[in-house]
């Protein structure tokens, strides 16, 4: 049974920390759930779109995150219970809502949830979206374990409904994806009825009496969160250090202090509602601490909202006579303060800096040992387009294009699986990769200089989803101020980097249900924008298309279509045919081709057999797309059908 | 309650994209949970479905969980899908304590499938993990996969040989339940057989 349906308070069960996420929302009655994918956040949305049918809510992949955002806050003025979840990116692009939102409250449960990714292991970039609860004055709160993670979320519902104000909970990848223990509670089943009232009303004007208004509901915020169960002290009545942390800060502190041997001389107080910050209760745990150290993810905002309160007159007496963190340079990483992922051995560093512990002894890595007799590079595994990728081959078209075309044609990039047109297997071509839609607003800049001697063509490559998420306004600014540039959509038939979401293209909702399909030619063509499709599998009619696209000096859209090579494998599993490498035709370094399968086109299933001299096919990733065997200068790849066991 | 060697017992899966890293993590997560164990898993994949590292902490304890991240030097058992994944994982991770089950079927970076770089000899990376670690069994794990119908049950045929290491406290029969309510007709079939396989395979597998 799936564990998000087990309806047994007190049962144990293991869950990922997004899907803990989601149980938090459906043990509060959640009615309407929103999100566009992202990691790690993605997993939020589709456990709740898989329990949809059992508890009765909606979920819906939307088109964006603003989107996401403005639905559930719909849904809240109805007074039903709402969430919309994004990673820090969809942060930026909801913004908008959020920040005119907020001014005018909200009477249904509003949360929203957002998953940072420090050190950007998923992502473009690091950033810190706490720092919006400041700017958008809305509660925060920060789970420090898979159990809070559940039950924060739950909380966060009642707590905007006694505010009427958004709730903000932030997760990070430490916890929305890694998995532990969670103790199930109970599910509200309180039947709703969404209805708005004509006395209702929700604008942002005049914003200065609202603002004020908001500001009072964060003060209310404060006075509960002093008795919140989510902030706690452990560590001695007295304690050398005090170390202030939350969220995943906290379980690297206890680990350090446990690496360290230091129990006895620090103690931890953990915050779990970090903006408002709980005044009183710091100021009791303040006073008498000689030393504070603050411990927490990405950029130092408990440490300078810390900072920011002690300067208040009422707590100048509990301020510390040294308050350590980011600031101080004492919790830092190996780029430095407040940059990079944290974890136990960065805090048991920062422990021992606090308490002027020379050496401290820590178990020492192999790496120290190991290094002197290491005489070899260890290759770095760079991130590669699955074997059977689409992608390679609209990259491989694309490379060939530019190379005819000869005029040194830019390929502007965006955000998805072909994001890794940056690197190796798309052959380093994509020159710009920033945020979604980023490629078409480049390219219709960049378009526009020919006045200024730019004569360099540009080819603007989004994804399917991005399409929707981001480029129709763009696209619609290059076809009114008359931007010349290809665009290039290469359409895989699903949001593929975040693990395969349905979009507005594919015809498929989160639940699952028949959607119409929204095509791409059509709306560009409503645009008046000519459009053309191809398969990139068809490497020379593509090629050809591609080419004489980029020599008109016009607006254009090409939608290079063919699923994605993983989804297709899951789907229909593999082809019933074997792709291998003839031997005999093979004749590697002499065949003048330069190792083409291995050493130019780049899929990760071609190998090369160094004591045969010949090339080979990796059956375990091989996906038998088979267009290797074509584009072989020797004709030594071959295809044969047959069934094949798996 | 089932007794640990080592409390937190911290295990680390080392591979990479698409073998099959999370699903081995979490057999052996909810085995240890059905015996009364607690359970935390970090798993660090970024977009790994692409070719890139995955690293799954597995950290398990009898009382309070503990963070998704294992301290450096602290890791007391690696399963290692992918020999220079292993490699860079022992070195971080491991102490001189460490006990390495290692697949030695190389999966090729694109930097060496373009020629740029040399795969390491595998005879070198065996010696360093022979010679640092407490020690180190090699087992053929792909092959025996095939064997059993289904080359990507690779990570399954590990888990079973992690499970008859002796090294983990949990019965044989926990890993078998999960493996039943995890799976159904087919796929159940021949994940129970590469865990059998994988199980019987590892005492004749010292390196």
């Amino acid at each position: 049974m799936d564990p998000l349906e087990i309806d047994e308070p007190g049962r144990r069960v293991l869950l990922m920390g997004n899907e803990a996420i989601a149980r938090g929302a459906i043990e509060a009655g959640v009615r309407y759930c929103a999100a566009y994918p992202g990691s790690p956040s993605s997993e939020i949305l589709a456990s709740l779109a898989r329990t949809a049918p059992r508890f009765g809510h909606y979920a819906e992949w939307s088109t964006n995150e603003k989107v996401a955002l403005e639905g559930a806050c719909g849904a809240a003025y109805t007074g039903l219970r709402a969430m919309a979840t994004m990673k820090q990116n969809g942060v930026n692009v909801a913004s908008d809502i959020l920040t005119a939102m907020s001014l005018a409250g909200n009477p249904g449960g509003l949360v929203l949830v957002v998953c940072d990714d420090p050190g950007g292991i998923s992502s473009t970039n690091e950033v810190d979206t706490r720092n919006y609860a400041r700017l958008a004055d809305v509660p925060l709160l920060e789970p420090a374990t898979f159990q809070e993670a559940k039950d924060m979320v739950r909380w966060a519902f009642s707590l905007s409904e006694e505010l009427e104000l958004i709730c903000m909970v932030r997760s990070v990848t430490r916890i929305s994806h890694a998995r532990g223990v969670v103790e199930l509670g109970p599910i509200e089943k309180v039947a709703r009825t969404a209805v708005m009232k004509p006395e209702q009303r929700y604008g942002s004007l005049p914003p200065c009496p609202n603002h004020a208004e908001v500001k009072d509901k964060l003060r209310r915020a404060a006075e509960i969160y002093e008795s919140s169960p989510f902030n706690r002290y452990a560590g001695p009545e007295r304690p050398e250090l005090l170390v202030v942390t939350c969220g995943t800060g906290w379980w690297y502190s206890t680990e350090a202090i446990r690496m360290l041997g230091v129990a006895e001389r620090v103690g931890v107080l953990k915050l779990g509602t970090t903006w408002p910050l709980p005044e009183a209760l710091l100021k009791r745990h303040l006073e008498g601490a000689s030393s504070v150290l603050v411990i927490e993810e990405s950029d130092p905002v408990l440490e300078y909202n810390l900072k920011a309160l002690l300067s208040k007159e009422a707590l100048r007496a509990a301020a510390p006579s040294r308050l350590l963190g980011k600031v101080t340079g004492t919790v830092r990483g190996a780029y430095g303060p407040g940059v990079g992922e944290m974890n136990p051995n960065l805090a048991a560093d920062a422990v021992a800096r606090a308490l002027e512990i020379e050496a401290p002894s820590l178990p020492k890595p192999l790496r120290e040992s190991m290094q002197a007799e290491i005489d070899f590079e260890i290759p770095k595994r760079e991130v590669a387009f699955c074997p059977g990728c689409p992608h390679r081959a609209s990259y491989w078209v694309m490379k060939n294009v530019l190379r005819l075309d000869g005029r040194d044609g830019l390929l502007i990039g965006d955000i998805g699986c072909y994001t890794l047109g940056f690197g190796r297997t798309g052959y380093y071509l994509s020159r710009t990769m920033h945020c979604m839609g980023s490629a078409i607003g480049f390219s219709s800049g960049m378009a526009k200089l020919a006045g200024f001697g730019f004569s360099q063509p540009t080819i603007a490559v989004v994804g399917d989803s991005t399409f929707f998420h981001a480029c129709l306004p763009g696209l619609v600014n290059a076809r009114y101020n008359r931007s010349p540039f290809l665009c290039v959509v290469l359409d895989n038939s699903a949001t593929a980097m975040t693990g395969f979401q349905p979009h507005p293209g594919t015809g498929k909702t989160a639940l699952g249900e028949e959607a119409p399909r929204l095509s791409i030619e059509s709306l560009c063509a409503g645009m008046g924008i000519p459009v053309q499709i191809v398969d990139p599998f068809d490497v020379p009619a593509a090629t050809r298309l591609l080419y004489r696209a980029l020599q008109k000096n016009e607006l254009q859209v090409v939608v290079m279509r063919h699923k994605c090579a993983v989804l297709q494998g899951r789907e229909e599993g593999l082809p019933a045919r074997r792709v291998w490498v003839d031997a005999e035709k093979c004749i590697g370094e002499q065949c003048g081709c330069n190792r083409f399968c291995s050493a130019a086109f780049g899929c990760p299933a071609l190998i090369w057999d160094k004591e045969k001299e010949c090339a080979a096919i990796d059956e375990v990733i091989c996906s038998r797309c088979g267009l290797c065997a074509e584009l072989c200068p020797g004709g030594a790849i071959r295809i044969t059908e047959e069934e094949v066991q798996p | 309650m089932t007794a640990l060697r080592k409390d937190p017992f911290n295990l680390i899966i080392a591979g990479v994209g698409g073998q099959g890293n999370i699903l081995a993590s979490q057999l052996v997560a909810q085995a240890a949970l059905a015996e009364g164990l607690n359970a935390t898993i970090g798993e660090t994949y970024g977009v790994s479905q692409r070719g890139g590292s995955v690293m799954s902490h597995v950290r398990l304890t009898a009382g309070t969980p503990v963070g998704p991240l294992i301290p450096q030097g602290e890791a007391d058992l690696l399963i290692g899908f992918e020999p220079i994944e292993t490699l860079q994982v022992a070195m971080d991770f491991g102490s001189p304590q460490l006990r390495v089950i290692l697949n030695p079927r190389p999966v090729y970076p694109i930097s060496v499938l373009s020629g740029d770089l040399a795969y390491p000899p595998m005879e070198r990376i065996l010696d360093l993990l022979r010679g640092h670690a407490a020690d180190l069994s090699t087992l053929p794990a792909t092959d025996i996969a095939r064997e059993a119908g289904e080359i990507r049950a690779m990570n399954v045929v590990m888990v079973g040989a992690l499970a008859s290491a002796g090294l983990l406290p949990m019965d044989k029969e926990s890993y078998l339940r999960v493996i039943r309510d995890q799976f159904r007709g087919r796929a159940r079939e021949i994940n129970q057989r590469a865990f059998e396989t994988g199980y019987e395979a590892l005492p004749s597998a010292h390196a």
